[in-house]
């Protein structure tokens, strides 16, 4: 089935420095009920962006007018915690294409590129230097390049390699989906589960 | 052969393509689903016009929306109720067992698991839920995923992945007393970070983790994903054979015999190499409790706070500050957390809510009243636990204590129920995240053992539970 596809993401970026954001922060478990994918990034980072009563909570940058875009700045272990999908799927339907931070946990990764939202994992000093830029000025155009793993800000020369697994990196630009690879697999599977000794996952 | 881990034994046995800078494409043997994560794979199979490929591999259970209460009657919350009813509706289409709401062996998907002996060592197991890794107590692979691979999963009984690396935690030596595996995670998880273990796939090992019951084993592995690890396992023995024995999904007869001698090579040959190796003395673990909002801020029960000026950076300063505040113990720095008066206590949870749990919360409850301000929820983990506690008569020595005793599910651990703890209000929590807003918005959670957690629950303030035993 074809998805989106990401090559090149040219924005400005909203910048959330906080370290260790958990999946519970960027959808608490109350808004996992839904029974479809869309609709999550109306509740994404609730309890940050809005008080009990419902209003927007000035402080918090989603909420801020300046800062917006495809293009979300993060701190250390992004997205750390439960396994919930629907974290980058929040992400992704309120309208991000790309997480940069320097460093992401590993489920939250794969949903992400599962998700085509590209995690962009840089260096903790040229993190640093993306979040100088863009609250120095909110104007700032960032540009994510897929094929040649790069993010830069070009009118201040900055500019880091990122890594994309090989595999990923074709379904990202290519909008392609693991599981046609995987059901394409079938006869494989399937001799793999004739040769199998020492299974006792099903002996009862 | 080249001596190898645990972990890469069961790797290599599981993967049926590996093609250059590709993922392997890994075969899983069992596959729980819950009624949370399933129902956009559900639909995405549906749109594909694909049936669930090996249903006989795939078993399901609701547990996190269900509520504790009048399990025998119809949900309330509408949303919960239309989740749990497409979970049945999936399950009858596309021929999935279900242990659903009133069935004997429904429960948290990780309690039934091992309960019913779906989990063996040896396997791959995955389920859209990150404490997937309890199940790595077993000697298994077993690790949480999106939907996205749920849904991957259910068309092929494969999946994706990149080889984790390999760590070995190795911990020696007799644990003190009132130190439970809990405190063992607790201390690991503080050391190092909730990042620490990021790209790994962790093995326990070690005299101290020789002695603990599959139970106490459980626990350990449950909280590997609150470090970042992907998984955690632990080398099948003799507690591990007799835990699994009988059980009603395990091999009969000769057949056992046979898988029996199979699980015995599995235990990490005695050269092979680890990525990563920590060594902990079982001595200088103490009974934990966190303070913060990630599972890493954890103190000593007897330990302080830290203060602003132990951390290196303003941004890092800037988080714990954020943390306390949420907390309320700004003015609490520097300072110890033993007295803090607390208004809930949770006693449940995939990490903490087996049959042994309430075994141990019981010998210190018995015959004791909680103060009258304080709520104690009690909710096992399974129907069957449940009905253990029955069957000993724990529920009597709950309930005449002045507990709040439930029907199992997931409840308070992440308020997807009724079962919330309120704004601003303290609870002793045997789960697993103190993140916040996880027990309900607002809530703030002190995570520690069941045993810290029933102490707590007679004096209504945070206490050491080795002045109690």
């Amino acid at each position: 089935m074809k998805k989106k596809k990401l090559t090149k993401i040219i924005s400005t970026a909203v910048p959330l420095d906080m370290e260790d954001v958990d999946t519970d922060q960027i959808i608490p478990a109350r808004f996992l009920k839904a029974t479809t994918r869309e609709g999550f990034g109306l509740n994404v980072f609730r309890d940050w962006r809005y008080d009990f009563e419902g209003n927007p909570k000035p402080h918090f940058v989603l909420n801020h007018p300046n800062y917006k875009g495809e293009i979300l700045i993060a701190g250390h272990n992004f997205g750390c915690g439960s396994s919930r999908e629907h974290a980058a799927w929040a992400l992704s339907d309120y309208g991000f294409n790309v997480v940069v931070s320097s460093f992401f946990a590993d489920i939250f990764k794969n949903n992400a590129l599962n998700n085509t939202l590209l995690p962009v994992q840089v260096s903790k000093e040229f993190l640093r230097k993306l979040f100088d830029a863009v609250t120095a000025d909110h104007t700032t155009m960032i540009e994510v390049d897929v094929e040649q793993q790069t993010i830069s800000i070009p009118t201040k020369g900055l500019s880091d390699h990122f890594d994309i697994n090989p595999y990923k990196k074709i379904c990202v630009m290519n909008g392609y989906d693991d599981i046609d690879y995987l059901v394409n697999m079938k006869e494989k599977t399937e001799s793999f589960e004739k040769q199998r000794k020492d299974d006792y996952s099903l002996s009862f | 052969m080249k001596p190898r881990t645990l972990f890469e034994k069961i790797w290599d046995n599981h993967v049926i393509f590996q093609q250059k800078d590709y993922p392997a494409v890994l075969y899983i043997d069992a596959h729980l689903i819950h009624e949370v994560t399933s129902p956009q794979a559900f639909a995405g199979l549906k749109k594909r016009g694909l049936p669930v490929f090996r249903p006989d591999r795939t078993w399901a259970t609701m547990d996190h929306n269900v509520p504790t209460k009048d399990q025998d009657k119809p949900i309330q919350e509408e949303m919960s109720r239309k989740q749990v009813a497409m979970l049945e509706k999936n399950c009858c289409e596309f021929g999935v067992r279900l242990y659903g709401l009133g069935h004997p062996y429904q429960g948290i998907v990780h309690v039934i698991g091992p309960e019913l002996g779906i989990t063996k060592p040896g396997m791959t197991i995955v389920c859209g839920d990150s404490h997937t890794s309890t199940h790595g107590a077993f000697g298994t692979i077993a690790f949480g995923i999106g939907t996205s691979e749920v849904e991957q999963v259910m068309a092929s009984q494969t999946i994706l992945q990149y080889k984790p690396k390999t760590m070995n935690i190795r911990i020696d030596g007799k644990l003190s007393k009132g130190v439970t595996s809990k405190d063992i995670i607790l201390y690991i998880i503080s050391q190092i970070s909730t990042a620490g273990g990021t790209g790994y796939f962790v093995e326990y090992s070690g005299t101290a983790i020789e002695n603990l019951s599959m139970e106490a084993r459980m626990t350990i592995c449950n909280m590997s994903i609150e470090m970042g690890a992907r998984g955690g396992l632990i080398a099948p023995d003799e507690t591990t054979f007799a835990y699994m024995k009988g059980r009603k999904f395990m091999p009969k007869g000769k057949e056992w015999n046979k898988a029996v001698a199979y699980w015995k090579t599995l235990p990490t040959d005695k050269d092979a190499k680890y990525d990563k190796e920590l060594f902990i003395d079982a001595a200088d673990i103490e009974p934990m409790i966190t303070y913060g909002t990630n599972p890493g801020m954890g103190i000593k029960i007897t330990g302080k706070i830290p203060t602003e000026k132990t951390f290196e950076t303003e941004n890092q300063r800037e988080n714990f500050r954020k943390a306390l505040e949420y907390m309320g113990l700004l003015e609490k720095q520097g300072k110890q957390l033993l007295g803090q008066k607390v208004d809930y206590v949770f006693l449940g949870s995939c990490t903490n809510s087996r049959i042994e749990d309430f075994r141990n919360i019981a010998q210190i409850v018995a015959g004791k009243k909680k103060p009258d301000w304080l709520h104690v929820f009690v909710v096992p983990g399974s129907a069957q636990v449940a009905e253990e506690v029955k069957k000993e008569g724990l529920d009597k020595i709950f309930t005449d204590a002045g507990f709040d005793m439930r029907g199992a599910g997931c409840s308070a651990c992440l308020g997807m129920n009724e079962d919330k703890i309120p704004s601003g209000k303290y609870c002793v929590s045997t789960s697993n995240r103190n993140f916040q807003g996880r027990q309900g918005p607002g809530a703030r959670t002190f995570l520690a053992s069941p045993i810290t957690a029933a102490v707590t629950a007679i004096t209504g303030v945070v206490s050491d539970v080795r002045e109690f035993i």
